[in-house]
């Protein structure tokens, strides 16, 4: 056939299999990683069309530069008493990560998820937006809660699922609930939230309401078929929402490339649907605040949607059922170009004057006493699997507002269940 | 009243809420503007604005996504996926996320969605464009699956399921749309006008969930089906001159159990019938179900008849379709005994 002989003059194709540059043991080498100067960032009008801004996507928003100092367009000029209250919430949260890991470890949980070295992606976004907005987070923004004052009890409650739950035992620990708080019910199931807060902005913007919706994902799940139609809808809809990727460079032990990052930036996926995007060192507090500042005021007032990716690096094991040392060079951390959020923005206050070591020590043992005394109080209320913590019949409410007939019979075979199993 | 085909009725029950419940709003592919590929949203927009009733993107997974999210804002969402064969991009949205948001959340966020789907062949559809996916809903915890059979339960059942707190899963038999299909495909299908369930109210009504209806009583054996097949079975047992019950199932979760209970207690025998195909199709569920609570009083094998497990063929659709000499056979074989 015509056909063979023609390929017998092909070369064979090949299969791209991505690889990150380093694995266990390898030496880092970070110096081709595109790390612009803070402060040399132009900080757009907020009624520029995203056509206009398209070079942001490729670049990186950084205010704190290298001497401490808060410098360029997008320092957001925030007052001392709202640094220190970022700074204050951080460290709670990293405490709070630290002793609940530990809690796991001891075996009085199944299961916790850290996010240490990424508590600016949460944290200093959440205090840029209203409270009255509607966060639809993914399982690492545990510092949305702590910025809006959820209490730690609540949460520890929930990771022991004990008879205190408010979620009664429903969900894997960190997949919090607060409808009060406007943060939306964890999935577990990746991308999903991010449809929906579309969905939301969409809605309040036909009531003419002045609420904006903030969405979650990682880098990994932008690769997800949700959020692809989130993109679209936001675009098509003009929806008033800010859409987070946090790119942590890792998906449990998939490098950022399995989603595309050899090719491009994530914030470049905005340029795409023609929404505004901007690339922001995501370990830079202030240039998160600042990112999500602007991309509020957008969204507030009419202007639509705006792609966020947050450059950081996930310091630590995806969860307490992961080990990152199987996998990746652990002087991936050690040597990241664009340090640690809590240390930065540590040093930025000391340098502005407001902030000393000493009063540092007193925050770090104060945010250690108040995560032991939440602990101590939850622990009152039981741990997982010791005991019954929540009433039996708990199990089958919620699947409807009303309980159907199958599942009565279901409960009732599983109170007769009970009887043998623990005898009153 | 009014009379009204199943399109018009649906139609009807979709401008009623509108106009009662501020927070309901209709979306979907083509339903805006143009009204909807089966005019089942044909002035809508109209009279009620774009925000009430607008066209989507071709995402099911986005439809559904922003519908559970427009819940968590208060609404009422009504969205429609264009044909039932569509609908699997956005399973994940309906079934991790809209079916488990009221237990996950322990009740902090909801999802008062109606999710509309035509279902059903015996239009040429091919295999896109004619299945039958109920028993893949009907599988997951927190979702309710309802499915009329004439205009006047189109509208008060899709009343019902809109006003209902949780989501619900309303699948319309497209076959049936225009007139009662009866499965005689070389015959012509009578309009609904000429039949009783074509007088609708013009208002407000419900037609309850979980409810079945007995539509023609008998003692010779019960006949389960719902949807297209009410009518097709209902046409063959009559034409066999067999004396069969004939319940129309209307909501598949929960399904009505003590209407089938009762009546397979009383005829001793059991056919279940539906276009979908065979094996985990809804029929097992229901052949489970009165194995289990009417054995004793069974006098012969329950008796399915399905679909095959075939995709949906486009030109041997009336030998795909479980038509009259199907349900014949398996009628004459489960009331055979009583005719000799």
């Amino acid at each position: 056939m015509a056909d063979e002989k023609n390929k017998s003059n092909l070369p064979p194709l090949s299969l791209h299999i991505p690889e990150p540059k380093y694995r266990p043991g390898d030496v880092v080498d970070y110096s081709d990683l595109e790390i612009p100067e803070a402060g040399a960032q132009a900080r757009p009008d907020i009624h520029s069309a995203p056509k206009d801004m398209r070079d942001m996507v490729y670049d990186m928003i950084r205010v704190l530069d290298d001497d401490d100092t808060a410098v360029g367009p997008w320092d957001p000029k925030l007052d001392d008493e709202t640094l220190v209250k970022m700074l204050r919430t951080m460290v709670q949260v990293r405490t709070f990560d630290d002793r609940l890991h530990r809690q796991q470890r001891q075996g009085k949980t199944s299961f916790y998820m850290k996010c240490t070295g990424e508590e600016a992606t949460s944290v200093a976004s959440t205090m840029a937006l209203h409270a009255d907005d509607m966060c639809f987070p993914s399982y690492r923004q545990q510092g949305i809660l702590f910025v809006r004052g959820y209490p730690m009890v609540e949460m520890v409650n929930q990771i022991f699922s004990n008879k205190a739950d408010k979620l009664k035992g429903r969900q894997l620990p960190i997949m919090y609930s607060s409808r009060e708080l406007n943060f939306f019910t964890v999935s577990g199931n990746l991308a999903t939230q991010y449809p929906q807060a579309v969905g939301w902005a969409m809605a309040s913007a036909s009531k003419g309401d002045s609420r904006i919706a903030a969405v979650w994902c990682g880098e990994g799940s932008t690769a997800e078929g949700d959020f692809h139609a989130a993109m679209t809808f936001a675009a098509v809809y003009n929806a008033p929402v800010v859409l987070n990727v946090v790119n942590n460079q890792w998906a449990i032990s998939s490098f950022s490339g399995f989603a595309g990052a050899e090719r491009t930036t994530f914030a470049a996926r905005g340029a795409g649907y023609g929404i505004a995007a901007l690339r922001v060192d995501g370990n830079d507090p202030l240039a998160v605040y600042a990112a999500t500042s602007w991309a509020a005021e957008r969204a507030r007032t009419n202007q639509g949607p705006t792609l966020i990716e947050h450059f950081t690096y996930r310091a630590d094991a995806h969860s307490t059922s992961d080990d990152p040392t199987a996998y990746r060079s652990a002087q991936e951390r050690e040597e990241w170009p664009l340090g640690d959020p809590i240390m930065r923005l540590n040093k930025h206050l000391i340098r502005r004057g407001i902030w000393s070591v000493e009063q540092q020590e007193q925050l770090d043992a104060d945010c250690l006493e108040a995560v032991k005394a939440a602990v101590t109080e939850a622990a009152k209320n039981g741990i997982l699997g010791h005991g019954l913590h929540q009433p039996f019949e708990t199990m089958f409410q919620d699947v409807f507002e009303e309980m159907p007939w199958h599942l009565k019979e279901q409960a009732a075979q599983a109170n007769k269940e009970r009887e043998i199993k623990w005898p009153s | 009243m009014a009379v009204m085909n199943m399109i018009e009725a649906i139609n009807s029950g979709l401008e009623t809420m509108l106009e009662r419940d501020e927070n309901v709003v209709i979306m979907g592919e083509d339903v805006g503007y143009f009204g909807g590929v089966f005019r089942a949203t044909a002035g809508l927009q109209e009279k009620f604005g774009k925000t009430r009733c607008f066209d989507t993107p071709i995402s099911e997974c986005g439809i559904i996504g922003a519908a559970v999210g427009m819940c968590a804002y208060g609404l009422r969402p009504v969205p429609e996926i264009q044909f039932a064969d569509y609908i699997y991009p956005g399973m994940d949205q309906l079934i991790s996320e809209a079916a488990r948001l009221r237990y996950r959340s322990a009740g902090e966020f909801t999802a008062p969605m109606t999710v509309r789907t035509p279902v059903g062949g015996g239009i040429f559809g091919g295999q896109t464009h004619s299945q039958s996916p109920e028993a893949m809903f009907t599988h997951v915890s927190g979702l309710k699956t309802v499915i009329p059979s004439t205009p006047y339960d189109a509208k008060g059942l899709l009343i019902a399921s809109i006003e209902d707190n949780d989501p619900v899963l309303f699948l319309e038999p497209k076959r049936i749309y225009n007139g009662p299909f009866t499965g005689y495909y070389d015959n012509p299908v009578a309009p609904w006008s000429k039949f009783a369930e074509s007088e609708v109210p013009e208002g407000h009504y419900t037609v309850p969930l979980g409810k079945a209806k007995i539509v023609r009583e008998g003692d010779a054996v019960t006949v389960l089906a719902y949807g297209t097949m009410v009518h097709v079975a209902k046409a063959v047992v009559e034409e066999h001159g067999i004396n069969a019950e004939v319940i129309d199932l209307r909501t598949l979760v929960p399904v009505d159990i003590e209407t089938i209970e009762k009546s397979v207690k009383k005829t001793g025998r059991c056919m279940i019938v539906h276009e979908a195909t065979r094996t985990s199709g809804f029929g097992a569920e229901l052949s489970a179900l009165v194995q289990e609570r009417c054995f004793y009083h069974l006098e012969a094998p329950i008796e399915r008849v399905t679909g095959f497990d075939t995709p949906y063929p486009h030109s041997l659709e009336w030998a795909y379709f479980p038509g009259p000499v199907r349900i014949g056979e398996a009628l004459e074989k489960i009331v055979g005994d009583l005719k000799s």
